[in-house]
């Protein structure tokens, strides 16, 4: 089981292979779409590359509800 | 009627990153094509194991996340597009004004096939990994208007965005609809060409079993040859090629600099096989000759015409029998395909530049590998060294599976 710390720095590790943003821009307050300018398909792409990475599930209704990175790190952590 | 002028192109091609790299190879009489490294070519055992790649991977010019968003069809017409468009001297820095109306700006780019190789990449992840390994850009990356929608988010085109496709001529009829566009005054500026990236087992496997591909594998720089009696069949290559035309009013108005004009176009279809030419050539005829008649030029003033001819047995033939009949037998002819292959939809683009370039410079590519001319073949074709010949006009044609044909005429 993967510790907040080390599902932030694995999420980060993802955005940035998908998006070209660099890790230390993708904090817990940033919002996906508002703040690191994150398209809806960039998104589809870094939520399957998540569960793959922490064995989890993301619905695509729990997808819209993950607005900012601590949102899609305390979904992965509480669902790992 | 407003004038149509070039005022910047791009190019990547088999011979070079860019147009002026492209240009200086194709004068120096080198080669593009080489064997393909790719193990599907012994894996399916295809008879035809040469190509002309690329001269630079775009993913050593793009970057990686941009790279990863577009097949490789449309990142070779976004990094011509980017030389164009810096060339005509229309990029801005940052929120700088745009020097054209962004709603008099369009894009005409399409590509002759389009992105297969994201098409089978994804199929093979459906497969092997079922749907949510399929990227959501799927659909994007491989629809045929892709390269042009790409291009207008880059430059902010809102003028209209459109995707001919008629296979082999798709670049040249690109320029053609540009100029019909900048000749009715409904846009300034329109960014055209074509682009292709196809070097895939299913096409190279298709155009095998069409008996239209050279099987010189022994000797790949010497495979394409365009009017030689030794020729065997065409090298299928990749690339893009995009200009930037202008209504000159508005070109000179900016102070740009002019590079030629597009005087006029011919487009015309066979009607008669979906893969073989008119053996009459009545259509190729008709196109080059309604080129010369919109450019206001008579035939005697085509001093030169940059074929088509891509080395197969019919093709080059019927196509020197056309331009006879239809010009006459005082054009000198040159085929640029012999040193790049054939860039499929991005051709008639690349073509199309170089013979802007030769009406401009006033020299004449030779044909590479021409060493023995198909008797057949009743003109005067530029071979060995290139010819320096000052030029009132040029006709470029580029013709495609289905029957159409595309002519253009390119003066100073």
């Amino acid at each position: 089981m993967a510790d907040t710390a080390e599902i932030l720095s694995g999420l980060a590790e993802i955005v940035e292979e998908v998006a070209g943003i660099d890790t230390a821009d993708v904090s817990a307050d940033k919002s996906f779409v508002d703040d690191l300018d994150i398209d809806s398909l960039s998104m589809v792409e870094i939520a399957v590359q998540a569960e793959d990475k922490f064995g989890v599930k993301i619905p695509d209704d729990q997808l819209a509800e993950l607005k900012t990175v601590g949102d899609a790190v305390a979904y992965i952590e509480k669902n790992q | 009627m407003t004038d149509v002028v070039v005022t910047g192109y791009g190019a990547t091609t088999p011979l070079g990153g860019d147009a002026a790299s492209t240009w200086d190879a194709l004068l120096a009489g080198k080669s593009g094509i080489g064997r393909v490294t790719a193990d599907w070519v012994e894996r399916f055992d295809l008879p035809t194991k040469i190509a002309g790649t690329l001269a630079v991977e775009p993913s050593d010019v793009l970057p990686r996340v941009q790279a990863r968003r577009m097949d490789r069809a449309e990142q070779v017409a976004v990094i011509a597009a980017r030389e164009a468009w810096a060339h005509a001297g229309l990029a801005v820095e940052g929120d700088a004004e745009p020097k054209v109306d962004p709603t008099r700006l369009a894009v005409i780019v399409g590509a002759g096939i389009g992105g297969v190789t994201t098409l089978l990449d994804q199929d093979d992840l459906l497969e092997s990994g079922g749907l949510r390994k399929v990227s959501p850009l799927t659909v994007p990356m491989l629809m045929p208007n892709g390269p042009a929608a790409l291009i207008s988010l880059e430059i902010n085109a809102q003028g209209g965005v459109h995707a001919p496709a008629s296979a082999c001529a798709t670049g040249a009829e690109a320029m053609a609809w540009a100029w019909r566009l900048l000749k009715a005054g409904e846009v300034d500026v329109v960014v055209a060409g074509g682009a292709e990236a196809c070097i895939a087992p299913i096409t190279v496997a298709g155009f095998v079993q069409a008996r239209t591909l050279s099987q010189r594998n022994d000797a790949p720089q010497e495979a394409s040859r365009p009017f030689d009696t030794g020729r065997d069949g065409f090298v299928i290559g990749e690339g893009a090629g995009i200009v930037v035309l202008e209504r000159r009013e508005f070109a000179e108005a900016r102070g740009a600099t002019i590079h030629g004009t597009l005087a006029g176009i011919g487009l015309t279809s066979d009607a008669h096989h979906i893969t073989a030419p008119d053996p009459n050539g009545g259509g190729q005829g008709r196109a080059m000759l309604a080129a010369v008649r919109t450019a206001g030029l008579q035939t005697s003033d085509v001093g030169h015409v940059n074929c088509h001819a891509t080395s197969t047995v019919v093709g080059d033939v019927g196509e020197a029998a056309a331009i006879r009949k239809a010009l006459g037998d005082h054009p000198v002819l040159t085929a640029p395909k012999g040193s790049m292959g054939h860039l499929v939809g991005g051709a008639g683009a690349v073509e199309g530049i170089v013979t802007l370039l030769s009406v401009r410079d006033g020299i004449i590519p030779a044909t590479l590998n021409l060493q023995d001319k198909d008797p057949k073949v009743e003109l005067d074709v530029v071979a060995g060294e290139p010819r320096k010949m000052e030029l009132t006009a040029a006709v470029n044609n580029s013709f495609g599976f289905g029957g159409h044909n595309a002519s253009l005429v390119f003066t100073k």
